[in-house]
């Protein structure tokens, strides 16, 4: 698998850390991430909620083909209404759509489920001592472990932009596209765009990820950890929408989910896309650290 | 099987000064390992534990006297408050990703992702291991299973098996690369005489490829037969180390006298100089040491004792054990 050739070991070394040595790091966390991925995407509740994830738009596409009039003027209120306005004229902003209205509650809640379960479930299964005699090593588990929930993310991310796009194209016109900002760009970047879009949606879930990496690693029971990440996170975007505090609003993890809207402007404006990109990785570094802190020195006694 | 290396006995003290050994030939080595868990309890207590190379090492104490623990903290799963130890003279835990490879284990029975089969579940998990070779990954899993005897159910999913079925499955996991050690945590736990017995006649047949085993139990009898060495554990320390015959010449033979005169009978043995006298109604026994106890029994009826009985027990395996033990073992399991 691994490529990388080790220069020869000075003698008296084991065979098994030779082995290691010749196989290389790369080839077998690799090996073991995919392990983790098919564990992820083999479990029937993981696929029911890839399921959702897919269903909603499908509905969302159909409710809208049904009740909005054609041709609406586009002068709502928030993002959301925007977009509204802008499937009837291009089935394209259906997968805009849906990710502003999926990343509210459904989107954390699947992210959560699989974030919350990465090490507890493993911990309350009795598999997790299993995994470090192995030796799995604490640091390559939990390396491996959130670069999961990262391509679950991304995944759960496509699968509603796509779902999502080919709805609006089964039952909407699809053309160049005309961005919130009034500008007409061709089809192929207005896509591009989308996928600009689904990729910042992304790494927002990975952000959540991060969170639900440490609560995870801080019990032995999955369910304690997914509620407290759909806990925080509703409780952010609570405390995001109250006036009063304004103050501590740029500090909340979901603050920024939705800058992505500058993306469907032209010029495109960085300076909002840069704060929530700050926000993301500040986010995923700290909790990332509180994971590590805790799982490196704690006592596996499940 | 045994190497020859001499294992101290250690008292019940823990005057455990084991002589220095050559690392080469120790599986296992700790030094003052000790756990002491957030909330002040203390598991295991200043253990020093020695498993020669090629042992089959009895790892035994009643539940709750800290085995797991220590098995726990040999396999870096539990970090220690005090002590270090060695696994097969790599130091732990800072050695584990070099040694554990070659360290085979079941800790406290058997887990596994119960919507696996057994044989996604082997390969789950050799896809963790480092120094697994993928290429021979399927061959190395059908090899384990059937080494246990689990070939025929390797497609059936691990919630659908016996207990017993899922004991020798955490078997096959350890035994998916060759291993140098195999520490088998209660390995009986819960099955049947049948199940017992098979698990036990594949521990003894790994150990006869010259595997180091360690296998905890709280029952002796379960491991009695297949042990070299044992080790007594007993509210967090080791009471007791060494062969099995070092554990046997432990009990001191006793002599036994049934009389109508214990008095008379206490007072014959004492001038014989024999140790421990103890009268009571009807009989009187000591510890007989090196004297004859042909040459006891004449002294007594000399000494016009009225010998009514007289025997010269043995204590068993069994009662040395409970001794060291002490109250509160689980006899029954």
């Amino acid at each position: 698998m691994s490529t990388v050739e080790a220069p020869p070991l000075p003698g008296g070394v084991a065979p098994a850390a030779g082995a290691t040595a010749r196989r290389g790091v790369v080839g077998p966390w690799l090996r073991m991430l995919r392990s983790e991925l098919v564990l992820i995407f083999r479990r029937w509740r993981n696929l029911l909620l890839l399921a959702v994830l897919v269903g909603i738009p499908v509905l969302l596409g159909i409710a809208l083909r049904v009740s909005v009039p054609r041709g609406g003027d586009g002068n709502g209120g928030g993002l959301g209404s925007a977009f509204l306005f802008q499937v009837a004229g291009n089935g394209v902003f259906l997968a805009f759509l849906a990710l502003t209205i999926m990343l509210t509650l459904v989107l954390p809640l699947v992210v959560a489920v699989v974030a919350g379960d990465s090490l507890a479930g493993e911990a309350s299964a009795g598999t997790l001592r299993y995994l470090l005699v192995v030796p799995a090593g604490r640091a390559r588990l939990l390396s491996v472990k959130y670069a999961a929930i990262v391509v679950f993310s991304l995944i759960s991310c496509l699968l509603v932009a796509a779902s999502a796009l080919i709805m609006g194209v089964a039952l909407f016109p699809v053309g160049p596209v005309t961005l919130l900002s009034g500008t007409t760009v061709p089809l192929s970047g207005g896509l591009l765009r989308l996928l600009f879009v689904v990729l910042y949606v992304s790494a927002a879930m990975a952000m959540l990820g991060a969170i639900g990496l440490a609560l995870s690693s801080l019990t032995e029971h999955p369910i304690a950890a997914i509620a407290a990440i759909m806990i925080i996170a509703v409780a952010s975007e609570v405390t995001d929408n109250v006036p009063q505090f304004a103050v501590v609003q740029p500090y909340l993890p979901t603050h920024w989910w939705l800058a992505f809207d500058s993306l469907l402007r032209a010029p495109i404006d960085t300076t909002e896309l840069t704060h929530g990109l700050l926000s993301i990785g500040v986010y995923i570094v700290i909790f990332c650290s509180i994971a590590w802190a805790k799982f490196s020195n704690a006592d596996i006694t499940s | 099987m045994s190497t020859g290396l001499e294992v101290t006995a250690t008292g019940p003290a823990g005057d455990t000064t084991a002589p220095p050994v050559a690392t080469a030939g120790v599986a296992v080595a700790t030094h003052g390992l000790t756990k002491r868990f957030r909330g002040g309890q203390l598991a295991v207590n200043e253990l020093d534990m020695v498993v020669p190379r090629g042992a089959v090492y009895g790892f035994l104490g009643p539940n709750g006297s800290g085995k797991t623990t220590t098995i726990r903290m040999l396999l870096g799963l539990v970090y220690p408050t005090s002590g270090r130890h060695e696994l097969l003279a790599t130091a732990m835990p800072s050695g584990a990703a070099r040694v554990l490879p070659r360290v085979g284990s079941l800790v406290e029975g058997p887990a596994f992702y119960p919507q696996l089969s057994g044989r996604a579940n082997l390969a789950r998990i050799d896809a963790v291991d480092a120094t697994a070779d993928p290429g021979t990954s399927a061959a190395r899993v059908s090899a384990a299973l059937e080494r246990v005897g689990l070939l025929a159910a390797a497609k059936k999913r691990y919630r659908a098996y016996s207990l017993g079925m899922k004991q020798r499955l955490a078997i096959a996991a350890s035994l998916l690369q060759p291993r140098e050690l195999i520490i088998l945590d209660e390995p009986t736990n819960g099955l049947d005489p049948q199940g017992t017995r098979e698990v036990r006649a594949l521990i003894r047949e790994i150990a006869t490829g010259g595997v180091t085993v360690l296998v905890s139990s709280h029952l002796l009898a379960e491991v009695e037969q297949i042990c070299s060495h044992v080790g007594v554990m007993r509210t967090g320390r080791l009471v007791f180390q060494g062969t099995l015959e070092q554990m046997r010449a432990r009990g001191a033979a006793r002599v036994q006298v049934r009389t109508t005169d214990p008095e008379r009978a206490s007072s014959v043995l004492e001038s014989l100089g024999l140790a421990e006298i103890r009268a009571s109604d009807g009989e009187v026994s000591a510890q007989i040491g090196e004297h004859a106890p042909e040459a006891v029994n004449r002294a007594l009826v000399l000494a016009d004792v009225p010998v009514a009985g007289f025997d010269t027990p043995r204590p068993s395996l069994e009662d040395l054990f409970v001794e060291l033990t002490g109250e509160g073992f689980d006899v029954d399991g």
